[in-house]
């Protein structure tokens, strides 16, 4: 196997990139597309515009100065009742540079919202978006397996949502 | 198992076998429809959530501290893996600060937590292949582990050990003694192992070149953990993003370029050594005495002593365990290295004294995403293996 150096393990010679670096990168690039970014106890948020979402997915893997080719996770939250009520966090990090960062679309749609999938981008979404779909109701437009993951496929009902009872409708 | 059949047209058909959700080598519910041609995989398809337990979901109708027990329950082969992040998640939020002697135990216990883990693995793992006297002897060590579990928790596995700023209880004198005669007699039992498996010809047909993983399919997939270091890439949280002080502490993290099933066993007994080095340096390195919590009124409970003397102690006590505390508005995802890979715990405040969301990124969920890759082309037996060095932890996958 020659791929060894995948994660780069000398740990040197990187130089250190701030994070405001790479929003203003991300700005650069394009502007309409960042619609915030906020820093919280360190770690960067950088809210994409929901229509962008493929896009700014796929510059953020394949643009070597941020190389975001890890996606750790992909989580949503559900605001309820405000609009947009569904937050996608999509947290990434890049392997090459030892760098995290976080992706937030906020999603729009009312109660059957769709949004984009990532999945071409980085095929580990497959399962968080299914997983997403199963307890948030979250339709991944494009996604090759959209099927409920750990309910029951005849369940009614998205359990993680607000409006729906810790103990469930009885 | 059925023949290949021919059919009259000449094109050959393949059989759906449910392997799961009771079965011995699935570790748990995990259940796998299989496609077969013979005895050859075509494709395997993991139908996972007979373990659902709606974790998530019970965190938001808690208290931040009493979330931690549920933490417990998600990876139970790791307890105190999954208290540290939940509770560096919720210390990260509040911005407050561990004493160093809470930090050293707690490094401490979560490096035993990973023996133990690896221990459970690796005998079962061994035992899928027909090696029965290996899994005697892990679960023989493990149990010392738990032992001292039981011994500074009061609980052998769901000890809920961590709290949010420090520790439950102060550990009991001369604990760190048991701690010493454990890293005493392990290296040894290890070489025990290793004599057993690591040069044995069965063990080698049936883990070498099997399940193998390429890094690029690794990174893409999201795998992480030491199936991940198994397919040569060195990502590890406790080097790249040090927490609990892991940074003061020298270990290696091993590596293999292998990338198959044998190379993951190899890597996870490494593993248990560097585990070892660093309980080593903990040891000397926690002090007798000192405080076990941080100071945060309002936060962490006050001492015993001065809730009889003092009254802010009495009412913040009384706040503490009635109402809970509320950390400020905000998102925080918090990654460690658990035995299994990256766990990231991902908590949202709203301000209120109960978490508005807490998601789990599963290590176990996302690595078993890879099993298709890993089987898919080869023998059914050869699937038994890969299971096997993905670790999964049911618990954990369906949360």
């Amino acid at each position: 196997m020659t791929e060894a150096r995948v994660g780069g393990q000398e740990g040197t010679g990187q130089e250190e990139i701030g994070q405001e670096t790479w929003s203003q990168r991300l700005r650069e690039w394009n502007p309409a597309a960042i619609s915030e970014v906020v820093e919280f106890r360190g770690e960067l948020t950088v809210t994409v515009g929901q229509e962008y979402l493929r896009e700014v997915a796929e510059h953020l893997r394949t643009d070597p100065s941020l190389a975001f080719d890890f996606l750790s996770d992909v989580c949503a939250v559900d605001r309820f009742p405000m609009e947009p009520r569904f937050e996608l966090n999509y947290h990434l990090l890049s392997l090459a540079n030892r760098q995290r960062l976080c992706m937030q679309v906020r999603v729009r749609g009312g109660v059957h919202p769709v949004v984009g999938t990532v999945t071409p981008v980085w095929p580990t979404a497959n399962w968080h978006e299914r997983e997403i779909f199963d307890l948030f109701g979250l339709r991944f437009e494009g996604h090759p397996d959209l099927r409920r993951i750990l309910m029951p496929e005849d369940w009614e009902g998205y359990p993680l949502r607000k409006d729906y009872p810790v103990e469930g409708f009885r | 198992m059925a023949p290949t059949t021919t059919s009259a047209t000449g094109t050959t058909q393949t059989m759906v076998l449910n392997m799961g959700p009771q079965h011995p080598s699935t570790h748990g519910v995990l259940r796998v429809v299989l496609e077969l041609d013979g005895e050859t995989v075509v494709s395997a398809r993991s139908e996972i959530g007979y373990l659902h337990t709606g974790i998530e979901k019970s965190c938001e109708a808690l208290t931040y501290s009493q979330a931690i027990t549920l933490t417990d329950r998600i990876d139970y082969l790791a307890p105190l893996s999954n208290n540290l992040g939940y509770c560096l998640a919720v210390e990260k939020l509040l911005q407050i600060t561990v004493p160093k002697r809470a930090q050293y135990i707690r490094v401490l216990l979560t490096e035993m937590t990973r023996i133990a883990s690896h221990l459970v693995w690796l005998g079962t793992h061994a035992m899928d292949l027909g090696a029965t006297s290996v899994m005697l002897y892990c679960f023989r060590e493990r149990e010392e582990i738990l032992k001292i579990f039981e011994m500074v928790s009061g609980q052998r596995m769901m000890t809920s050990y961590f709290r949010v700023g420090g520790l439950a209880l102060e550990p009991p004198p001369r604990w760190l003694d048991r701690v010493s005669s454990f890293l005493e007699a392990f290296p040894s039992r290890l070489d025990e192992y290793e004599e057993l498996l690591t040069n044995n010809r069965i063990w080698r047909l049936r883990t070498q070149g099997v399940g193998v993983l390429d890094p690029q399919d690794a990174i893409a997939l999201g795998v992480s953990g030491p199936a991940l270091r198994a397919s040569g890439v060195s990502y590890d949280v406790r080097k790249w993003f040090p927490y609990s002080s892991y940074e003061e502490f020298e270990f290696d993290v091993p590596t293999s370029t292998e990338s198959d099933c044998y190379a993951r066993y190899i890597v996870r007994l490494g593993e248990m050594r560097e585990s070892l080095k660093i309980v080593r340096q903990a040891v000397p390195k926690v002090p007798s005495t000192g405080p076990i919590r941080t100071e945060a009124p309002g936060i962490v409970p006050p001492q015993r002593e001065k809730m009889k003397t003092e009254m802010e102690a009495l009412i913040y006590h009384f706040k503490i365990f009635t109402e809970g505390f509320s950390p400020p508005a905000g998102q925080v995802y918090q990654r460690i290295e658990s035995p299994r890979g990256e766990l990231g715990f991902f908590v949202v405040s709203d301000g209120s004294p109960k978490p508005y969301r807490v998601h789990v990124r599963a290590p176990s969920f996302v690595n078993l995403q890879a099993l298709p890759k890993l089987a898919e082309g080869r023998l059914v037996a050869d699937l038994i293996a890969c299971i096997g060095t993905i670790d999964i932890v049911l618990g954990e996958v369906d949360r």
